[in-house]
């Protein structure tokens, strides 16, 4: 579409006028956001900025990788309570936040073994199996979960002039922006090469020299840290916590993020976040309808829209770029 | 030893509802090569239709049969509408895996729309308390005749699968597509049936479940997944190897329940099965597979 004349240019972020300017809009929309709406949109917005978190590193493994996964609600939990436990010992909000991410990872790595063995429907076996083990640790073992009554996490303090919602939204926005930003460079450097070269064909990677071993463990890891990550921003905002919500429906929903959302792509991620957060709430009066939506938008998306929400919106930008013409 | 007797033999009966789920997935992994996540949640929808039918005063045999028909019915229509159009476009293992997600999720929806969230329990003509005594071990009604649902469904199979021209046409088209399409077979009919024949044994699997548990519209979730379980620990591609996974993942589990811990019994399920695949990553039965570059 635009004429590329230099190496410079094709750096450049925004390519037009139009461009930039969109992009500050876009931008002025998300800061001015909790200003505006009215503090229950705040938070739901909120909600989706730590559920993308999650989306996204499920979908570096799914959608780069290709390894399937169904033991996400693990590493949530794991990083939701390893967050709960460092929070009431005192640690920092940042402190804390690391800790529950590198956690979370360590896990990843250790269900990362068998995945180099183990391909496809075994290692979904493995993953969910992983899923359930953690989930029955956690309800089994009251040292870890804090018992029935579950764990209360100290909130956090609101940053001087604003409210406690608003706040935790700008916490949580800028902290969405740093992994947005940190994936956009995973992806497009050598490690996302070599994820992709996993995913479509293992032997061929591996004789053009990735290490099958080290990427895949790196990708486990990454994941299952950006999960824990999301496991403890999700523990934050609740201020309290119990085994029983990480159940291997979490892990669906997380899935059906990643699809509706687009396979392999970031703004897909959080396009799928929103989805999965928003529907519940558009259907609040059919409760029960709400898995028929997912399981149908899935058989929908699947069939007729491959690459997802993202996908959608691709297309949507050509036609505008192109048009009249198509 | 006669705990132990006890404890094995009840193992042997969860096993044998295990060995239903399994050769279910088994019989769709090896003919469509698609993981059906929707297994369990179309014995679901099948049982709460015989709790319907009998709650109607239909009778019990009349019941189960409709009900099987229902669940086999889902399956071919699952096949022929949504997975025949994927597949030709191309979808891969994971695409097809969250196809049957999706229709997994569409079942959970519609049986708790229907039938609402409460448990209710299952009408059942065979007694769980009424008991036999073989020497020191005491077996349930229902034990037994569990057991002899899984034996009657997995002989039947075996059957149909090695003794009858249907079952030729099916094990020519999971050897391969092609050349069974040339030879003439209609394949897609042949997979249709087999998609069918699978849930009809998961719906089986159900409605034996139904009087030990609580009817709910989750109540397939765990069997299913040990079912899974047991699939992978006897090799996706072998029918005997889902039947004897199944039977070692029961007793397995019985027996860990009665001498180490009744806590993490499933979790324990689990592991054995994690660490058996490490050491034969195809399973038990299963052929070693090769890889084409």
């Amino acid at each position: 579409m635009d004429l590329v004349e230099s190496y410079r240019e094709d750096l450049r972020f925004a390519r037009r006028p139009i461009a930039r300017a969109l992009l500050g809009l876009a931008l002025a929309a998300v800061v001015a956001f909790p200003w505006v709406a009215p503090e229950y949109a705040v938070f739901i917005a909120t909600l989706i900025a730590l559920y993308s978190i999650g989306v996204m590193g499920q979908n570096l493994l799914i959608g780069y990788t290709g390894q399937i996964s169904f033991g996400q609600a693990g590493f949530l939990a794991i990083g939701a309570f390893t967050f709960g436990h460092l929070r009431i010992w005192g640690m920092p909000f940042l402190i804390a936040l690391a800790g529950a991410g590198a956690a979370a990872a360590l896990a990843g790595l250790l269900v990362g073994f068998p995945s180099l063995r183990l391909k496809g429907p075994y290692l979904s076996i493995a993953t969910l199996g992983f899923g359930v083990a953690v989930y029955q640790a956690f309800v089994n073992w009251e040292v870890l979960s804090g018992g029935r009554s579950g764990l209360a996490i100290p909130k956090l303090k609101a940053l001087p002039g604003l409210s406690a919602t608003q706040s935790v939204y700008y916490v949580y926005v800028v902290l969405l922006a740093l992994f947005t930003l940190a994936t956009y460079n995973i992806i497009s450097s050598y490690v996302g090469r070599a994820f992709i070269a996993i995913r479509d064909a293992e032997i061929a990677a591996e004789v053009n020299g990735v290490n099958l071993t080290r990427y895949k463990l790196l990708a486990f890891a990454l994941s299952s840290f950006y999960t824990g990550v999301h496991g403890a921003l999700y523990a934050q905002i609740l201020g309290h916590i119990e085994p029983q919500s990480f159940n291997v429906l979490e892990s669906l929903t997380l899935f059906v993020a990643v699809i509706v959302g687009g396979i392999a792509s970031v703004e897909g991620s959080i396009l799928g976040a929103a989805f999965v957060l928003l529907v519940p709430k558009v259907f609040a009066d059919f409760r029960e309808m709400v898995p028929v939506v997912y399981g149908v938008t899935i058989l929908v998306v699947l069939i007729f829209e491959p690459l997802g929400l993202y996908g959608r919106w691709l297309k949507t930008r050509l036609y505008f770029q192109l048009w009249p013409f198509r | 030893m006669d705990r132990f007797l006890q404890y094995a033999l009840t193992g042997v009966s969860a096993g044998s509802l295990y060995a239903l789920v399994a050769l279910g997935v088994v019989l769709i992994y090896r003919s469509t090569r698609v993981l059906n996540f929707a297994h369990g949640d179309i014995a679901t929808l099948a049982t709460f239709v015989s709790f319907s039918l009998l709650s109607r005063r239909y009778s019990f045999v009349a019941a189960v049969v409709l009900s099987l028909a229902v669940g086999a019915a889902v399956g071919i229509a699952f096949y022929l509408i949504v997975l025949v159009r994927a597949q030709r476009q191309g979808a891969n293992l994971l695409g097809m895996v969250i196809l049957t997600l999706g229709l997994a999720l569409i079942i959970q929806g519609v049986v708790v729309y229907t039938w609402g969230a409460e448990p209710v329990s299952l009408p059942f003509p065979i007694s769980d308390t009424k008991t036999y005594r073989f020497g020191g071990v005491v077996v349930s009604q229902l034990a037994l005749a569990t057991i002899a649902a899984g034996v009657a469904g997995s002989l039947c199979l075996y059957l149909l699968v090695q003794r009858t021209r249907v079952g030729l046409a099916m094990r020519a088209t999971s050897e391969n597509v092609m050349a069974a399409q040339t030879l003439g077979i209609p394949t897609r009919l042949v997979l249709g049936v087999a998609w069918g024949m699978a849930s009809a044994l998961g719906v089986v699997a159900g409605i034996f479940l139904a009087p030990a548990l609580l009817l709910d519209p989750f109540f397939m979730l765990d069997p299913f997944l040990k079912g899974f379980a047991a699939a992978v620990l006897g090799g996706l591609n072998s029918l005997p190897g889902a039947v004897v996974g199944a039977l070692i993942l029961g007793v397995a589990e019985s027996l860990t329940g009665a001498y180490l811990t009744i806590q993490f019994k499933n979790t324990l399920a689990f592991v054995i099965i994690i660490v058996v695949l490490l050491v034969r990553p195809e399973g038990l039965l299963g052929r070693e597979f090769k890889e084409r570059v």
